[in-house]
């Protein structure tokens, strides 16, 4: 069975942490801070000056406050800063009233289309956040302001988790579930249930069927694609329009999901599940600054 | 700024939606509402705002549909009849369902 670095299984997302080659924290005016914890993972985010310098991108366990501490400890490692090195930190997501050292929680809702800003660029008017647990849809100005979001966590479907129920039935790696969903000659049609639980069961029958691998997967990527498409239909999408989360590494469903609705997708060479962090620490600099000037 | 507190389920789309460009802080919908359904909190979504805004809360977000159900149409309600609706002044609450 394929393990990640801490001995995970294989349907798992693999944990990860990066810095920059091209920063020095040492001439930084501003060490900001943002840790998003989330229901399936935690992302710590530093940025020197409003430049991502370093992140972490860890499991959340089920001790809030401590995964917050795991997050920022890696994300800092080798990098020779310190906690105290951080000039002003911000805690947003499920847990964000957990985090220890954040001077302020803001909600994920506004974290996520300002990280998203700066991510994508300016352009970016929807987004739409595929987490662990829950669904956002998010309208914002070219400033990465809120206009209007509308937030799904009462179903699974269309979450990573949902996903991950599916790599782990059919014992696929999680990274490799999007590209194998698209090795298939023709489209199936998507299973018809909108329930992960009842879904899985749809999927273990046409498994029983003889059905591949690669067209079970495709069947559910389509049906998670059209189920957010149904819940983006409330507040519409305007272009551009980015995908943040796990699930926007997923080929099969972005694809699907792009062309349902027949929209080209901003694209970014950052980690996507860093959005939420990435805006709490864009957050954090903006508050610092402030309580700078107003003395 | 348009926010949407409820949820999409099987069953149909339930979210009570609330522009906060209009909504005032006065508080009236929370008074009249049989279900204590919404609360005044802080603008998360703009620090420069001065007065509170309306939202649903937390626990309410999740089973929104059951928590209105006595002010919905089996009941004899309109939209506009609602509690809440009616007596939001700014015309700030509005309901999907």
């Amino acid at each position: 069975m394929a393990q990640d670095e801490k001995g995970a299984g294989y349907w798992r997302w693999t944990e990860s942490r990066w810095t920059s080659p091209d920063l020095n924290p040492k001439n930084g005016e501003v060490n900001s801070a943002g840790v998003d914890v989330g229901s399936v993972s935690t992302q710590a985010v530093v940025m020197v000056d409003g430049e991502l310098y370093c992140y972490s991108n860890m499991r959340t366990g089920s001790d809030s406050p401590r995964s917050a501490e795991n997050a920022m400890n890696w994300a800092l490692e080798d990098t020779g800063l310190t906690l105290d090195d951080i000039h002003a930190t911000v805690g947003t997501g499920y847990g964000r009233v957990n985090v220890p050292f954040a001077t302020k929680a803001i909600t994920e809702i506004a974290c996520h289309a300002r990280g998203a800003n700066f991510m994508y660029g300016p352009t970016v008017r929807s987004i739409l956040d595929m987490g662990g647990q829950d669904c956002k849809a998010i309208h914002c100005d070219e400033r990465g302001k809120v206009k209007a979001f509308l937030m799904n966590d009462k179903c699974a479907a269309g979450t990573g988790r949902g996903m991950e129920v599916f790599a782990d039935l059919l014992g696929v790696h999680i990274n490799e579930v999007g590209e194998m969903s698209l090795q298939v000659d023709e489209e199936p049609p998507p299973v018809s249930s909108t329930c992960v639980v009842f879904a899985k069961s749809e999927a273990a029958a046409l498994l029983r069927e003889g059905w591949p691998k690669e067209r079970v997967l495709a069947s559910y990527c389509s049906a998670m694609a059209h189920r957010v498409v149904t819940l983006l239909e409330r507040i519409g999408v305007e272009e551009e329009f980015a995908i943040t989360g796990g699930i926007a590494k997923n080929a099969g469903v972005v694809k699907r999901l792009a062309e349902e609705l027949n929209i080209e997708l901003a694209k970014t060479d950052m980690d996507t599940q860093i959005a939420g962090a990435l805006g709490a620490a864009l957050f954090a600099r903006a508050l610092y600054e402030k309580k700078m000037k107003s003395g | 700024m348009q926010a949407n507190y409820g949820y999409k389920d099987g069953s149909g789309d339930f979210f009570i939606v609330i522009d906060t460009e209009r909504c005032n802080g006065c508080g009236d919908c929370v008074e009249v509402c049989p279900a204590d359904v919404l609360e005044l909190v802080e603008d998360e979504f703009d620090f420069e705002a001065e007065t509170p805004v309306i939202a649903v809360k937390a626990e309410h977000a999740k089973k929104i549909k059951y928590s209105c159900a006595p002010c919905k149409p089996a009941a004899g309600y309109t939209t506009a009849e609602l509690p809440c609706v009616k007596a939001c002044e700014p015309c700030a609450i509005d309901h999907s369902w």
